[in-house]
Order: C-alpha cells, then structure tokens, then sequence
C-alpha cells in the first residue's frame, strides 16, 4: 500500500498543480456562467448535496447498474457462443465490430423517440456503449486458452465442457476484470448521455438543467460527483479483482 | 501381450501430399523403457498423439492394453515438452486434475494420492505452492506426478527435459530412472539427445527415415542399475557413434 502511494505522488502533485492553474485562471477571468473555479463547484456541490445525492444520483446509478447487467449478460453470452461456436463467429463478430461504428450519442434522440423519457431510453444507450467491450475483451480471453492445455487435459479424458470450465473460465477471468473496469465507467457515462437528451432526473438531466439557468459551478458540480462514483467503482472492482485473480499474464 | 502395439499404422496431416507414418508395425512390452530417437519433425511425435488419441490414424490400428485407442476417452498418460502445470491452480490442485476429469474419487482419497505422489517425486510439503514457485526440475517432478496420478500403466514422454538446464537435466535423467524402477510403469520415452537415450532406455528405438516406416530397435548393454559413467565404456561410446551417424544419415524422401 505505501509503495502505491509512493508511485502516486507525482500525479497528485501534478492534479493538484493543475488544479491551482485553474482556479487561477478561473479568478483572472471571472465570469463564473463560462468557467468557475474548482472552489466555486466544490461549494456548489455542497449546496446542492440533498438533490443531487438523494435524487439524480440513484436515478443515474439505477440506469448504470440496469445497462451495465444487461451488457454483461448479453456480452458474456455472446462471447461464449463465439467460442463455442466457429459458424457463430464468423455471423457475429462482424456485426458486433459493426455496431461499434454507430453513433450512439446521434442516435440516442431517437431512443427517446422510441421508449419515451423513462428509464429505457437512457439504458438502451448505456447498453450499445457497453457490451461491445465486454463481448470483445471476454471472447479474447477465451481464446488466449492454450491449444496444448486442452490436449493435455483430453488425454486425461476431458469433455468440452471440462475444457471450458477448466482452462477458458480461468483464463478469461484476469480479461473479465478488465472488461468490468473499462465497461463502468462507459455504462455511467451513457447513462449521463441518455440524460442529457431527455428526462426527468438524473445528474446528466440536472447538469443540463443547470446549463441553460447559466449556473456554471451547477453544471460541473454532479459531473464531479459522477467521475468521483466511477473511480470508486473502479476501485471498488480493483479490490476484488486482486481476491479472485491470483494470477495474470504468462504461462 | 503387448502394452502398446502399432499395427500398419499409416497417418497423413490432412492437407499433406506425404504420410508421416507409413505402414508402421511395432509393439512394446509391459515394464519396459524405450527410447524413441529421431531428428526434430521426423514424426516421432506422430506416434505419440496417435497412441493417446489425439489423432487418429489413417489406416491401421492402434492397441494400447489390447484394446483399439479410437473413441478411448483415457488411454495412457501422456507429459508433453512443456510442463504445462496451470499457473492458476497450486501444485496439488494441478496434481488433481486427472482425478477430478475422471471422476468418483472422493476429495479425501484425492489428497491422500496427491501427498503420497508428491512424495515420491520428492517434493513433500509443495502441494499448496504455486507453479511459479518451483524451479523448472521441480515444475517437471510436478508435471511427472500428475501424469503418473491418470493411473495409466503405459507413460507417453515427449521430451520432458529438453528445456532444462544441462545439470538439471541429468539429475533428472537418474530421477526418472528411479522412478521407472520403483514403479514398474512402461515407458516411451521421445528425445534427439543420443545420449539420454543411451543412459535412459534397455532398448533405443531410432526413427532412420520420414514417412516413417519401421523403427529399429538397438538394445543397450547396461542393466538397469546404470550409472552415467557407464556410458564412457567403449562399446557404449562406440554405439553412441553409430546412433550418430545413423541420425545424420536420416533421410526425409
């Protein structure tokens, strides 16, 4: 842990050094409804903690955590049949590249269009922006599966499903992580998109809100609360990730 | 009755204009250690993955115990080059794996075997350690065990030393024919290193052409309490000289 933090400190200094520019700059040019200063959105962010806390962020959080469920689902799925299925690969792997070329934040309008200013809308973006990564970075860990591990245990006699659950599972997992770290913050990031675009709660919703009552610190103030959330989460699956990964890498 | 028997065994790579083996008859005897001695890609390999099964011959027939190897789900151990020990799994859990894919031994009998196997590979007291841990000799000691744990009587080496340091190598060498003594398993042995199977083998079986038609079998004047000294004797120097040229000569048609 104190190496870690060794290894962190010229990063803090440099955040913080860059912090102080801002809040310079910001000062120098006083107009507070373009650029306020990181003192002004912290203190706006105190004002407003009973909204932002007990109303927009459980709504944004529910559309991350309902997005990032079904993008997990639907990637591992997909990525398991593509393993387990060559002619599934080659129909799918393509469409899935595909996929990734959609602009959802042009699309997403549309979503609204389509399922209305609920919750859906706002999941369904969060969804196309995450089960990509996750399908991709899991179907590659399957395949880092070794041929000659395989051999080796079909002559002990294995089954596929042997294989699978004794060689692809445990090599998948150490990308599986990797996938979960990349796709939380993405699933966050399409729920404050699908916000923006259309509903009735929401940090994405509240910092839009914000923007066109010109109240700059109130825009930046639940993304700061937003990008807090991801780096916990983030953290949160790095500690679990060191208990159920005991190795990575080579063989 | 023979441990394993090769029949007329002819096989092809698909996609290949040649066989690799071609109308191949041999068979070995129960307790026995043969080396089988070729140069890299003769097909000595070839043999091995049609003993245990995961290939399947073009023609001919393949015994292992008597019984055809083709649609066996277990038929012999089998250690390839690599040690192949699952770096997520510790020593014991690696030494479990045959076990567990075979099924109906209880966790505690498991145990009970990996202890007494660890044992007789000298590494008691290794079972909870990770792969990594171990140094490559141990890694292969391991990698021995698990294979000795599928039970099979007839064990299938492909060159399991090759990739050990020269010092190593020998004391493995003696490690393994000590083992092959206290335990009375059959065992074929592949390597291109004439010497090692001068010192491991009662009789060497040298691959002398590619497709592979026969094999043929030189015996070895030495009992089975060898020592590496023995080897300077000077009709094993001089076998050692023709086992050389006989490598050299090796034609691929």
């Amino acid at each position: 842990m104190k190496k870690a933090n060794r290894g962190n400190l010229p990063a803090l200094v440099l955040f913080f050094a860059l912090l102080m520019l801002w809040q310079l700059g910001a000062m120098k040019m006083n107009a507070a409804y373009i650029l306020p200063t990181p003192t002004q959105i912290l203190q706006r962010l105190w004002e407003l903690r009973e909204p932002l806390l007990m109303t927009h962020l459980p709504a944004t959080m529910s559309v991350t955590l309902i997005g990032l469920g079904i993008s997990l689902v639907l990637g591992l799925a997909l990525a398991v049949i593509m393993d387990v299925s060559p002619l599934c690969q080659k129909a799918l792997y393509p469409i899935v590249v595909a996929s990734q070329t959609i602009p959802t934040t042009a699309i997403a309008p549309l979503f609204v269009l389509w399922f209305g200013y609920g919750i859906w809308s706002k999941v369904l973006v969060a969804v196309l922006i995450t089960f990509f990564p996750i399908t991709i970075t899991v179907y590659d860990g399957l395949q880092s599966a070794r041929v000659e591990m395989a051999e080796l245990l079909t002559t002990f006699g294995a089954t596929r499903r042997d294989v699978f659950l004794k060689i692809k599972v445990p090599c998948a997992l150490p990308y599986f992580f990797s996938a979960i770290k990349m796709a939380v913050p993405m699933s966050i990031i399409g729920a404050a998109i699908g916000e923006w675009l259309g509903a009735q709660s929401g940090l994405g919703y509240f910092s839009r809100r914000m923007m066109t009552q010109l109240d700059g610190a109130g825009v930046f103030a639940p993304i700061v609360l937003l990008s807090a959330v991801a780096m916990l989460a983030v953290a949160l699956i790095a500690v679990i990730e060191k208990r159920v990964v005991k190795w990575r890498g080579e063989f | 009755m023979s441990v394993l028997e090769f029949d007329k065994v002819t096989y092809r790579y698909p996609g290949d204009d040649k066989n690799i083996l071609e109308n191949l008859s041999f068979a070995v005897e129960p307790g026995s250690f043969h080396c089988i001695l070729g140069v890299s890609g003769c097909g000595k390999s070839t043999i091995f993955r049609l003993t245990n099964g995961l290939l399947h011959q073009t023609e001919g027939r393949v015994l292992v115990g008597g019984e055809p190897v083709g649609g066996r789900r277990h038929v012999c151990g089998y250690m390839p080059q690599k040690d192949l020990l699952f770096p997520w799994r510790t020593v014991g859990e690696n030494l479990a794996l045959p076990m567990e894919i075979r099924g109906g031994i209880p966790k505690k009998e498991q145990l009970l075997r990996i202890d007494a196997a660890l044992a007789q590979v000298g590494l008691a007291g290794c079972r909870g350690k990770r792969p990594d841990e171990l140094s490559g000799g141990m890694r292969q000691r391991a990698a021995f065990a698990r294979t000795m744990l599928t039970g099979s009587d007839l064990l299938l080496l492909d060159e399991p030393f090759s990739a050990l340091d020269f010092l190593t190598r020998l004391t493995m060498q003696e490690w393994l024919l000590d083992q092959w003594r206290t335990t009375g398993k059959t065992i074929l042995f592949i390597t291109h290193d004439v010497e090692e199977a001068l010192f491991l083998s009662s009789s060497v079986l040298v691959v002398e052409s590619t497709p592979i038609r026969s094999l043929r079998e030189i015996r070895v004047p030495l009992g089975a309490d060898r020592t590496r000294r023995d080897l300077t004797r000077p009709e094993l120097v001089e076998l050692r000289e023709e086992l050389i040229g006989m490598l050299r000569k090796q034609v691929t048609e």
